[in-house]
């Protein structure tokens, strides 16, 4: 029988490694991306869990939407990406400083 | 063969660590491969090992939209840029270990305070040591969040589909590219020509033939 502890903690395990993926790679702006991909997911595992555990939907719903607005940034993210590659030929994170801020 | 309850619950309880296992392998795979491309095809192995776990605990429809949404869609959208763009991995990966001290100290902190708080205060009013309680037999996940989805939520899913078409729409905008010196049609200017403007009716005089 799958616990609510189990899936916290599972959960919790997948968050923290994909933020120390966000340090390892903190160059490479598609290895960032897709760091967020694996904090919305262990986001959603939280999201489930309680939604199981109470027995509200509510939480599986937000699950859904929390999966549009992932496709919706991922989409963004990699169309500002491709432009960034056509205007500098590369996408270290380190070159993004036209802003100077 | 029908199982028991107990040996259903085990059988779960076996499923759900062996996914989890696969799941956390695939994460650290995500994080320290070579190649992004590998990168990415772990991070579909993530996806998959994720969507078991939430069959396991009766989430079905979200984990059938895991599959096709993130595996499906957005991962096939995320290996195509990799392999479109060409990368200089090398130059990426320069001073790959320099904060990674940071970032493994970060990530164990990060796991030793979830735990704790998890495991030996448990959360407000939660038993975190109970199972999800399984859902009456002809029970459908897939009817009952739809029931949700289109009465109460309906607002915000609609609001959703206008996100998705706003992001289709940036998207497009942000990549596409007008080339200078591209011969293409110009239909208007076709469409306005008039027949003074190309032919010209010259009258000349018959000449002898010598």
């Amino acid at each position: 029988m799958i616990t609510l502890a189990d899936m916290l903690t599972l959960s919790g395990v997948l968050f923290a490694l994909a933020v120390a993926g966000i340090f390892l790679n903190r160059k490479n702006v598609i290895l960032l991306l897709m760091c967020v991909e694996l904090l919305l997911l262990s986001a959603n595992f939280n999201f489930i869990a309680f939604s199981r555990m109470l027995g509200d939907l509510t939480g599986q719903v937000f699950v859904f939407f929390v999966l549009t607005v992932a496709a919706a940034e991922s989409a963004i993210g990699l169309a500002i990406l491709v432009v960034l590659f056509r205007e500098r030929r590369n996408i270290d994170v380190e070159d993004l400083n036209t802003l100077k801020g | 063969m029908r199982l028991t309850g107990e040996a259903t619950a085990v059988l779960v309880e076996i499923l759900f660590y062996a996914f989890a296992t696969l799941l956390v392998a695939g994460a650290l795979g995500v994080i320290t491969a070579r190649n992004p491309v590998y990168s990415a095809l772990f991070l579909v192995f993530a996806f998959i090992n994720s969507a078991g776990i939430w069959l396991l605990s009766e989430a079905e429809f979200l984990a059938l939209v895991l599959v096709l949404v993130y595996v499906g869609a957005v991962m096939v959208l995320f290996l195509f840029v990799v392999m479109m763009l060409d990368i200089n991995i090398a130059e990426l990966r320069r001073g790959f270990t320099r904060f990674a001290w940071l970032g493994w100290l970060t990530a164990c902190a990060l796991v030793a305070e979830i735990v704790g708080v998890v495991w030996t205060h448990g959360l407000a009013g939660v038993d975190v040591s109970k199972g999800f309680v399984p859902e009456p037999a002809g029970f459908s996940n897939t009817r009952a969040l739809g029931e949700v989805l289109y009465t109460r939520y309906v607002y915000p899913f609609e609001l959703a589909a206008v996100l998705l078409v706003v992001a289709i729409v940036a998207a497009i905008a942000l990549t596409l590219r007008r080339r200078p010196g591209l011969k293409t049609q110009d239909v208007a200017r076709q469409v306005a020509v008039r027949a003074e403007d190309r032919v010209r009716v010259v009258k000349i005089a018959a000449e002898k033939r010598s």
